[in-house]
């Protein structure tokens, strides 16, 4: 950003031969946490609230809330340019935020870095880029236990039976994989830290219907083992289905909150935001 | 035609130096690929970092022998060099924190970094100078040779002779036992793999919880260790003098290049075939000639190029890699 040289088209920066952007971060891997405060008691166990911020100087995200319970799946739907993946990346500490508070289990953790976030129970699976392409499927879910000190062998023997498709391709590259498995190897690698919450983004994205609704399936089955999942959703219908709690973003603000039943049959959202 | 004194003049003048020198850049090439594919630039600074640590080293070997410590017939040097490494360690990791952390956090072009490299290599250059002069040094001690001209000539028999110096056995150990620490480091350790992580996905890898200074640190050690391994053995070799440590920078990216940028299988492999190109193209070949073909008699010395102009060697390599496969021989990360 700071010189792009117009003269010479940033032809600095397209020169693989003395730079290296490829995985490139962009998040700022130096900044340090600040101290975890304690919580107001009686918020749900991940309490987003009032978050306002965005990459820039403009706003994105205009004061939305998004609470999560204990074992519950949410979702996030709205139009395009809603601010959902950014939602998403608020409650990671991946931006700066203005305004607003995440709470987790009870403490107020806004302050924490992303890595220490992770330690505090939170786990991502972003919607591209989400696996270490040059490393097998078994590296990447060490990769996804760095932190654990413990014997982690039975997670991941865990993660294998979730997946039985990426179980036989432990040894091969994850960049390798269709879009599917990679998909699958990339919410593998989240689970390894045991999170109390496994946030995804799009997780559907670019992969076929039928492995789509294995997905989905796989998901609710995570559910069902008592982590609390925070996802967001291009296939609204489906991902409502399924939805203990569902949020329509729209412009950085919350438009609709309501539980998954109960948004389907609202006709409002659905002429507005399911198509009918 | 006489074979044999062929074979032992082919392995005295060509096979044995290129080996050592090939071992030099590899190590040195190693270090360049590290920051490549984990910092994501070419640090330019890397010859310079070369000098400084081999700097520190001689005058610790100094300071060793001034106490009368000695290995016997291994050089004195080799006891410094722990202490040599962990010295310029600290320096790189200084540097990082005033230099490179300020465009890690603007997050900064990656060409900026490069810049700010080239910087730093000014400074460290005239650091070194300073601690150390711009003189030629030579610093090995112990013995000289393990297989000297004259005990082979009297064991084979042959005309031509054979030496091999304590230095190039010495580079050849210590290079060999530290790639193969290295790619053990990287590939079954789990701070390793964290760099290798670290380098395919940035963001990736903090949502693994994994701290990237952390990474960064690591990666700064580990080349500066190989680095001023590097530097060492080939002072060794030939001898110190802080200009050619720069003009070696040339070598060494031409290697990491040829073997494919931020593959450091690729950077052993482009060492090995720069330095042997290098000292191929720049050997005169009519002794040889001579042994193999005795009736034919050349007016030249058959060699191809004057040793003055042995950079061109690594500059036509890196010409012809870049214009034809970009990504090196071991697919790098390059293009």
């Amino acid at each position: 950003m700071s010189d792009t040289d117009h003269g010479f088209g940033n032809r600095g920066n397209r020169d693989a031969s003395v730079v290296n952007p490829k995985g490139r971060g962009t998040v700022d891997g130096t900044r340090r946490s600040g101290a975890v405060q304690p919580g107001s008691g009686a918020a749900p166990f991940l309490a987003a609230t009032a978050l306002r911020g965005g990459y820039g100087k403009a706003d994105i995200l205009h004061g939305c809330t998004i609470t999560v319970d204990r074992g519950q799946i949410a979702v996030i739907v709205g139009p395009n340019g809603a601010g959902k993946s950014t939602a998403m990346k608020a409650i990671f500490g991946m931006l700066d935020l203005r305004e607003g508070a995440v709470q987790l289990d009870g403490n107020d953790i806004s302050a924490l870095n992303p890595q220490d976030r992770v330690r505090a129970g939170m786990g991502f699976v972003p919607q591209v880029a989400n696996v270490f392409p040059s490393m097998t499927v078994e590296e990447n879910l060490q990769m996804g236990a760095y932190i654990r000190e413990d014997d982690f062998r039975q997670t991941m023997d865990q993660v294998y039976t979730l997946f039985p498709a990426v179980a036989q391709k432990r040894k091969q590259a994850a960049g390798e994989l269709s879009g599917g498995q990679r998909q699958q190897v990339a919410v593998g690698r989240a689970l390894m830290t045991q999170p109390k919450l496994l946030m995804l983004d799009e997780p559907t994205a670019g992969v076929s219907p039928i492995v789509m609704d294995e997905l989905f399936d796989r998901i609710i089955e995570i559910a069902r083992s008592g982590i609390s999942i925070l996802m967001v959703e291009q296939n609204a219908r489906q991902a409502l289905e399924i939805a203990d709690i569902g949020y329509v973003l729209v412009q950085g603000t919350n438009r609709y909150t309501d539980t998954g039943a109960a948004l389907l049959a609202n006709p409002e959202v659905r002429r507005t935001f399911l198509g009918g | 035609m006489d074979i044999a004194n062929a074979l032992v003049a082919i392995l005295n003048f060509v096979v044995i130096p290129a080996a050592a020198y090939g071992s030099q850049l590899a190590l040195g090439a190693l270090g360049v690929t590290l920051i490549y594919g984990i910092l994501r630039f070419s640090n330019f600074a890397h010859g310079d970092t070369m000098a400084f640590g081999t700097a520190m080293v001689i005058l610790l070997t100094w300071a060793l022998q001034a106490m009368g410590v000695s290995l016997g017939p291994i050089p004195t040097a080799l006891l410094a060099l722990p202490f040599g490494i962990a010295l310029t360690a600290a320096l790189v990791l200084m540097t990082d924190r005033w230099v490179y952390r300020h465009y890690r956090r603007v997050r900064a072009d990656p060409i900026v970094l490069v810049m700010a490299s080239v910087g730093v290599m000014f400074v460290m250059n005239g650091l070194t100078r300073l601690v150390i002069g711009v003189e030629e040094i030579r610093f090995d001690d112990g013995a000289r040779f393990i297989i000297s001209v004259q005990q082979f000539k009297a064991w084979s028999g042959l005309a031509e002779g054979l030496s091999f110096r304590t230095t190039q056995a010495i580079t050849l150990i210590v290079a060999a036992l530290s790639c193969w620490a290295l790619f053990r480091f990287l590939n079954r350790t789990r701070s390793g793999k964290a760099m290798r992580a670290y380098s395919d996905n940035e963001d990736l890898a903090l949502l693994s919880g994994i701290d990237p200074e952390r990474v960064v640190r690591m990666t700064w050690i580990i080349a500066t260790a190989l680095a001023v391994m590097a530097g060492t053995l080939y002072g060794l070799d030939k001898s110190f003098k802080a200009f050619n440590y720069f003009q070696i920078l040339l070598p060494i990216f031409a290697a990491a290049i040829v073997g494919g940028l931020g593959s450091p299988t690729g950077a052993v492999a482009g060492g090995f075939i720069i330095a042997f190109s290098e000292v191929a193209v720049t050997y005169p070949w009519k002794k040889i000639a001579g042994y193999l073909f005795p009736t034919w008699q050349p007016d030249g010395l058959l060699q191809l190029l004057s040793t003055e102009y042995k950079f061109a060697v690594s500059f036509v390599i890196l010409i012809v890699v870049l214009l034809f496969r970009p990504t090196g021989l071991f697919r790098g990360k390059s293009v």
